[in-house]
């Protein structure tokens, strides 16, 4: 029975269950990714702190790390949770995804401990196999990769059969595929090459096509799931968008690969090839949302959960700026010269990885609680008129806009001085990174970073309190015909 | 009802994701297979690692208008001339190390890594190392104890990460290395060392 308003397990399917699991571990360590950041920020500024104890090069590698790893428990969560829904059955072999969550866990335990307190090995391959790959966003240790693909496999295991045995619904047939996709391409970072050409070539295979392609499909998979959830909308609308979002994003997607292939050593047609893909990039990012929002309008459809629809539209433009508008303002070669490898990447990487990716998991943490609390009350006339999630989504939106802002002037700054002006040698780059436009820039992103930071505090306490003692039960999302 | 319409329906669009996704994949397997061979090691792109025998120029191409790197005289590192096999092993320990001690989430090489310290696609040709005479000596002693050194007017230092002589000279050997890739003229604008006699 539906207990109204308490944390109560008996709410949740069996694949919701498991959902929870990952969500929890994905809400600690988007705590990790921020306070490591905030660190390596500080480093930024005031270069002896933690030295040679917790150097920069930790941080940012716990900070990135913990980012990869965050979103795809908060994928995997999200999977697990719409799955009994979407097939309408149960889901085959729950017992060893329950097993594998736990294996899992563990092991990245095991990795973050190795990352803080072993850190680095001796030029041997034992150290990367054990310590750490040296490879951005997929440092962790070989062992630790055999482990995560062995996972991923029971979890697309789950996911095929569970669907096979109930019925494969448009969502259900794009997700599988594109599991399939996102678990074989990691399989291309999994070696050593001395020649770093085609190691950053491969290396740009797991990076990309999972970030620019399977990443964002699987996203409308769980925007399709979540505008269906929350704003009553119908599945024809959901799922053709779906499919042209599929064709527009892998038709961009997977040769915008091009434009990391311009500076590695790779030929010079990956110029026309990548500027051309990428710069159609942004074209699929807004579509579905805005047709959604507006077709639920002409419909005068009922919100069934106003912060999970607010995170749904806050995914809808930051996907849009900051994977798209921010990604082509420096996609094409002839500027990507200048900003390449500068403070515009870590501005771009910012938004766009919020922007695309914390939104909607985030948007589904608070769908998850509404039904974990027994399919609770979540739209208008919260306790507070709902400040604790008006002041977490304005705080994190606008503390990472201005993280973003305040990284796009030092880049600039960057560009400037160090590229066009002193040549790219290790003075013209101090010579930048000394520049007090610079160094006001990585100020002010210091600054938003302590403003996310409250946010992200206030986000926790919210997702541990709304819907407690919550005695109206959920208006239903449906839409006038 | 415009859902009527054949290019509003959900199976004419269905079709086109298949098709388009795997059009896409097959291009660029195409690609990946005209590109790996331009790039392996011993290429016009991608030098062998022998390379480090000669000294490593980087000039002004007039037709292509961006600089590249040029071969030039004999100037074995650290004054031994290497077969092949031994310059690969060389080369093969540097970027072991680098791995290992996680150069890239402060430096970029080729640009990709992050943005604490300097990029190190032309290290083997930055001023900074003074004279080509004293340069390799350099590199070993900052890579080994940089912790000391002058480094820049704010502050920013590299850590101590326990690299010992052997593994310094294979990263300096994977810098000399690297630097002869052909980069489409990335970094932009470089100014080398002085490496005339």
């Amino acid at each position: 029975m539906a207990t109204l308003g308490k944390l109560d397990s008996a709410n949740l399917n069996g694949g919701q269950k498991l959902a929870v699991k990952y969500f929890t571990v994905a809400l600690v360590l988007l705590g990790a990714q921020v306070l490591f950041g905030l660190f390596a920020g500080m480093q930024y500024l005031k270069p002896d702190l933690f030295y040679e104890t917790l150097d920069f090069s930790v941080n940012r590698m716990v900070h990135i790390n913990a980012l990869v790893v965050w979103l795809l428990y908060g994928f995997l969560g999200s999977v697990y949770w719409l799955l009994e829904e979407e097939s309408e059955h149960k889901v085959v072999g729950l017992k060893l995804g329950n097993l594998i969550f736990w294996v899992l866990t563990a092991a990245v335990t095991v990795v973050v401990l190795v990352y803080l307190f072993v850190q680095i090995g001796p030029g041997k391959e034992s150290s990367l196999w054990l310590i750490n790959e040296g490879r951005e966003y997929i440092e962790a240790p070989r062992w630790a990769d055999i482990g995560i693909v062995v996972s991923v496999l029971v979890v697309f295991y789950n996911v095929a059969a569970t669907f096979s045995k109930g019925r494969y619904t448009g969502i259900g047939g794009v997700l599988v595929l594109d599991m399939l996709a996102l678990f074989g391409i990691y399989l291309a970072g999994m070696f050593y090459t001395t020649n770093i050409s085609v190691d950053q070539y491969w290396w740009w295979w797991v990076i990309h096509l999972w970030v620019e392609a399977t990443w964002e499909v699987m996203v409308a998979c769980i925007m399709a799931y979540g505008l269906m959830r929350v704003l009553g909308v119908r599945r024809k609308i959901v799922e053709t968008w779906l499919y042209i979002e599929v064709a527009l994003m892998f038709g961009s997607g997977i040769l915008g690969l091009g434009h990391h292939y311009f500076w590695i050593g790779t030929p010079e047609y990956w110029f026309s090839i990548g500027g051309f893909f990428s710069a159609l990039e942004p074209i699929p990012l807004v579509a579905m949302v805005v047709h959604a929002v507006f077709d639920a309008g002409a419909r005068h459809a009922k919100n069934s959960n106003h912060p999970a629809m607010a995170w749904l539209i806050a995914h809808a433009f930051g996907n849009f700026f900051g994977a798209g508008v921010w990604g082509f303002m420096h996609t094409l070669p002839q500027i990507n010269l200048y900003t390449h490898g500068t403070q515009w990447s870590a501005s771009h990487g910012h938004l766009a990885f919020f922007g695309a990716y914390a939104t909607i998991i985030i948007a589904m943490f608070y769908l998850a609680l509404q039904y974990w609390r027994g399919k609770t009350w979540m739209a208008g006339e919260l306790p507070g008129n709902g400040w604790k999630w008006k002041w977490s989504l304005g705080l994190l939106n606008l503390g990472m806009v201005g993280m973003t802002v305040s990284m796009l002037v030092s880049g600039y700054v960057q560009s400037q001085i160090e590229r066009a002006i002193e040549g790219s040698t290790w003075i013209g780059y101090f010579a930048a990174q000394a520049h007090p436009w610079f160094t006001q820039g990585m100020w002010w992103r210091e600054l938003f970073g302590v403003m996310f930071a409250v946010g992200f505090v206030l986000l926790v306490w919210d997702l541990l309190t709304i819907g407690r003692g919550e005695t109206r039960a959920m208006q239903p999302a449906v839409a006038e015909e | 009802m415009a859902t009527s319409q054949w290019w509003a329906s959900e199976s004419f669009w269905r079709k086109t994701a298949i098709w388009v996704t795997g059009g896409s994949f097959i291009v660029l397997i195409l690609l990946t297979m005209d590109t790996l061979p331009q790039i392996s090691t011993g290429s016009q792109r991608v030098p062998a690692y022998s390379v480090i025998n000669h000294r490593i120029e980087y000039k002004f191409d007039e037709q292509r208008k961006v600089q590249v790197p040029v071969l030039g005289a004999m100037e074995p590192l650290f004054g031994k001339e290497l077969n092949e096999a031994e310059a690969e092993a060389l080369v093969k320990l540097g970027k072991l190390t680098i791995q290992a001690k996680n150069c890239m989430n402060c430096h970029t090489l080729l640009g990709n890594g992050a943005y604490y310290a300097p990029d190190l696609t032309k290290a083997w040709l930055d001023q900074y190392w003074g004279t080509k005479e004293i340069r390799e000596e350099q590199m070993v002693e900052f890579i080994k104890d940089p912790s000391t050194r002058l480094h820049n007017g704010i502050g920013r230092r590299m850590p101590r990460l326990g690299v010992t002589d052997e593994e310094a000279r294979g990263v300096v050997a994977f810098l000399k290395w690297m630097s002869s890739i052909d980069t489409n003229g990335f970094p932009y604008n470089f100014k080398s060392i002085e490496q005339e006699n």
